[in-house]
């Protein structure tokens, strides 16, 4: 956080250009978007605006059809790219959460450590005991995920991101998929990862956090990005006439 | 509806079902049709060696003989075409075009010519080229021919398994191969469990094919013992209750692993 308004920070999201042709589409025309360290930017936009294909274009869970995106100075694309390095630093968290349900709640944080980070069981295991108590979860590390309540699967799910302790959290609406009573316990998480300074990109619609916890928000249309400002600027008083308009609908 | 529901309940338990091959725990309190089943089958089967005796009594005792060479037949071919049924399930997802057209002209083309031209053809054919014993060859044959079957359940399995589980696996710096095993492949066993349960049972029967293949299973004993006393109706008799009775026990079998199963995952 202190890091902020320093002109010389790190640049740990640097999207190039990227562009995303599905064919029928065109997802990304041509994103340029730096996310500084320890930044939380927020992307909002309409359904089919490219939102959440830039966030996947991230840790190329889709692969862009030109451009470049960099995370942490590493290319995602090319023959220099190392895609399971950037994966193992780039913690992503879903909307309808991806939990393992055949694996145990300790299971699930544990196994990507233990198998892609090589740690030993014990410490693998000591980790995810800290993770859990830090969402709240300490108990349920035997449960399995059919156990839990939506709110609880989804911080399960940022426990078991964070135990590969990524230098970006990626959140693709992660409140979207839960009943109104559970949104608070997950965004109360999201919200405490922002204070301790984790760089995060979000594509989420709760005004709330943004406001909170967001240093920049993105609003983006037709696979372009309209306008970037801090969250009171652009919700109170937005340029651009889509952002005027999309606002309208969802305030 | 209240009274309407007590009437119902107040009914006898006796019920036929739609004779499922696979009898679930459900059924358990009622007489199904697998337990009516197993009943006529041991029924007859008594009745037929302890009150009637002869010639049944010593039909019985040559045709279990091979029974060990049938379990024997199965339980390779089994194994066999899992192997090769996972290997062809995984093959008709691979990404790579040519690995999908490897695995998806096997499939045609054992599904498109029956089952006992394919065991004739391929135990002749190895018998030409390795010098292979019977029991071997048939063992091959069978999982060749089973494992274009099983490739494509274990295809059908995998593809049920949501999208968003390889996207979690992958995002945590999985390989492809790791997410495979660890996450895809154990949950796929899951789903796939009661279909291969009715594969084995299958195969059970089919095993009996053999036989055309110069090995003593209880159908090639029960024709030797034919072709000596003239018995046809008296020894194939004996002949299809036996087979009737393994298929019967197996399927309960499966149908057991397959409630443990479901257990776990709750």
């Amino acid at each position: 956080m202190s890091n902020k308004n320093n002109p010389d920070r790190k640049v740990m999201v640097d999207i190039q250009n990227a562009e995303k042709d599905f064919g029928i589409v065109m997802a990304l025309k041509g994103i340029n978007l730096k996310v500084y360290e320890g930044e939380v930017v927020l992307i909002i936009g309409p359904s089919g605006s490219g939102k959440s294909t830039l966030l996947r274009s991230v840790n190329r869970l889709e692969a862009l059809t030109g451009g470049q995106i960099f995370v942490d100075g590493d290319p995602l694309t090319g023959p220099d790219a190392d895609i399971r390095k950037i994966r193992e630093e780039t913690g992503m968290v879903f909307q309808d959460f991806n939990l393992f349900p055949h694996k145990s709640v300790l299971e699930n944080i544990t196994l990507a450590p233990i198998k892609v980070k090589k740690k030993s069981v014990k410490e693998a295991k000591e980790q995810a005991r800290k993770l859990l108590e830090r969402v709240g979860l300490a108990d349920r590390e035997k449960s399995y995920p059919a156990q839990l309540s939506g709110g609880q699967k989804q911080r399960v799910a940022i426990a078991r991101a964070l135990a590969m302790e990524p230098k970006v959290m990626l959140f693709d609406e992660p409140t979207s998929a839960l009943d109104p009573e559970m949104v608070k316990e997950v965004l109360d998480v999201m919200l405490d990862l922002a204070k301790e300074g984790m760089t995060m990109m979000v594509v989420s619609h709760e005004m709330g956090f943004a406001k909170a916890a967001a240093d920049r928000v993105v609003f983006m249309d037709e696979g372009e990005i309209i306008e970037i400002a801090p969250p009171e600027t652009l919700f109170n008083s937005p340029e651009e006439e889509r952002t005027k308009k999309f606002l309208k609908h969802i305030l | 509806m209240a009274s309407l529901d007590k009437k119902e309940e107040s009914r006898p338990k006796f019920e036929i079902t739609d004779g499922a091959l696979l009898p679930t725990q459900g059924n358990n309190y009622l007489i199904n049709a697998w337990k009516l089943t197993i009943i006529i089958a041991f029924g007859s089967l008594a009745l037929l060696l302890f009150i009637v005796k002869e010639p049944y009594d010593k039909i019985f005792t040559v045709v279990i003989k091979g029974a060990p060479l049938t379990f024997s037949v199965t339980a390779g071919a089994i194994l066999g075409s899992i192997f090769l049924g996972l290997f062809t399930g995984l093959g008709q997802i691979a990404r790579t075009r040519i690995i999908n057209l490897i695995a998806g002209v096997y499939v045609e083309l054992i599904r498109g010519i029956p089952l006992l031209v394919q065991l004739i053809f391929i135990y002749f054919a190895l018998g030409k080229f390795f010098k292979l014993d019977g029991l071997p060859a048939a063992i091959i044959a069978l999982s060749i021919c089973y494992g274009a079957y099983m490739g494509e359940i274990f295809r059908a399995g995998i593809q049920s398994i949501p999208k968003g589980q390889m996207e979690a696996a992958l995002a945590l710096g999985m390989t492809r191969s790791q997410a495979m095993r660890y996450i895809i492949l154990p949950q796929t066993m899951k789903i796939i469990l009661p279909a291969i349960g009715n594969e084995f049972i299958a195969m059970l029967k089919d095993s009996s094919l053999v036989s055309v293949i110069a090995l003593r299973d209880i159908l090639r004993r029960g024709r030797e013992h034919v072709s000596r006393t003239f018995l046809s109706l008296e020894t194939y008799a004996i002949v299809a209750l036996v087979y009737l009775i393994i298929t019967l026990v197996l399927s309960k079998l499966v149908a057991i692993m397959e409630d443990r199963m479901k257990q776990d995952v709750k």
